[in-house]
């Protein structure tokens, strides 16, 4: 098996769990019934992509690691998610300012991947990038609507945007995982990526009359490990019943 | 199960006529394009293909579950579930008596073809309500009542309806 082969494969898997547990959190804590079920389904769909590409990680690692393993049995260290995902849902702008910025990357990453050389990936790739196309309308308009709206819900959606936009330079970072996978032909090229991502997610925020954030100093690490402090905490909900009964099953 | 009195495929088709999606219980599994392909070797081993409709459908499980116990009431001793990602599922498989099952809950099928330029583009779409058929309808959620419809509501009759949505 190749290493940077399974890294990439599980960091994928890893951003979608991460992002899938922090919209669950929602779950009966929504504003109105329609968006309840709407964050449940969009959780679900998040979670689904994950049980798909860490059953994929496992099978390239060959050690008989299996999703439940990969998900509830590593560490923080261990897990390769970007800082994005695992940031505090904060307010109900803060997380669908995230969610559109993250639905336009995956919506643009898995289009890229239905032609990896990896096919189960791809065939994973093809079936997500349905999905993603579909939340990042929902996420879209619910950026409008903030960015639209009331004096109020703009100043929101802005002051989202100001915190979050730091955290997207890790999107397109390339390292020598990423760098070993697209000269494979696993991988897309990031920096094609990232100019696709950046003019559409800026013509959209410029519309709704949002701010384009200033580039400035961009915090990254996540993939490295190395997590923000809200990522043991997220993991020890996560992880509670699987470290407290071990292989448990219902 | 020994060779000498194993099913055919048509019969395991048949038998699998009653595994129904745990929720839209009208629609067989074959109906909603989820059955891809069935498969009985020599030995009578049965194996079934499936594809799931959304990534996170929880009704997957239970669908495989259902499978087996169906195929295990009849005799069929080993059964392999394969699941089968590539192509990807679409509304395209709805069968046209499962398009038809579903208007008569009051399910709206999809509108139109998944390669239509207005789904590729998610521009709306008009939807036609399954009491009135009128086309004088909004929509008020882009998630329902499950991960494959979107919720609706009719400005003709004023009834609110489940839309099976476009993939």
């Amino acid at each position: 098996m190749s290493e940077a082969h399974f890294t990439y494969v599980l960091r994928l898997g890893d951003n979608a769990l991460v992002l899938g547990q922090r919209l669950s959190e929602w779950c009966g804590h929504s504003p109105f019934l329609e968006e309840d079920i709407a964050m449940a389904n969009t959780a679900l769909d998040h979670i689904g992509r994950a049980r798909m590409l860490l059953t994929h990680a496992g099978a390239i690692e060959g050690r008989g690691r299996d999703e439940d393993a990969l998900a509830y049995q590593r560490d923080e260290r261990e897990f390769g998610n970007f800082l994005l995902c695992e940031l505090p849902n904060g307010d109900y702008a803060f997380t669908l300012v995230r969610q559109y910025l993250l639905d336009v990357y995956h919506e643009l990453l898995f289009d890229a991947l239905t032609s990896s050389r990896d096919g189960e990936l791809a065939a994973i790739a093809a079936k997500s990038v349905k999905e993603s196309a579909y939340h990042a309308r929902r996420s879209g308009d619910w950026v409008l609507r903030f960015g639209d709206g009331t004096e109020e819900s703009q100043a929101r959606a802005q002051a989202a945007l100001d915190e979050l936009w730091a955290y997207t330079g890790e999107l397109f970072r390339a390292d020598a995982v990423d760098e070993a996978m697209q000269a494979a032909g696993v991988a897309p090229d990031l920096a094609a990526l990232e100019s696709r991502w950046r003019a559409r997610v800026e013509s959209h925020l410029t519309a709704v009359t949002l701010r384009v954030p200033q580039d400035a100093w961009q915090p990254d690490g996540g993939r490295a490990g190395l997590h923000t402090e809200h990522m043991g905490r997220l993991l020890a909900e996560m992880q509670f019943v699987q470290r407290a009964y071990p292989g448990l099953e219902w | 199960m020994n060779a000498a009195t194993a099913l055919d495929v048509a019969a395991v088709r048949t038998l699998l006529e009653a595994v129904r999606d745990p929720e839209i219980p009208v629609l067989t599994i074959d109906d909603l394009g989820v059955l891809r392909d069935v498969r009985v070797a020599d030995d009578g081993v049965v194996t079934v293909a499936i594809t799931p409709t959304y990534s996170g459908c929880p009704a997957m499980q239970t669908i495989a579950d259902d499978i087996r116990a169906t195929l295990a009431g009849a005799g069929v001793e080993t059964v392999h579930i394969e699941t089968r990602l590539a192509p990807a599922w679409t509304t395209d498989w709805l069968s046209a008596a499962g398009r038809r099952k579903l208007l008569e809950i009051g399910i709206a099928p999809p509108a139109v073809a998944s390669s239509d330029k207005r789904v590729l583009h998610g521009a709306a779409v008009a939807v036609a309500c399954p009491r009135c058929h009128s086309q004088h309808t909004e929509l008020v959620s882009e998630f329902g009542s499950t991960a494959c419809k979107a919720l609706y509501r009719c400005r003709s009759c004023l009834e609110p309806f489940d839309y099976f949505k476009c993939l």
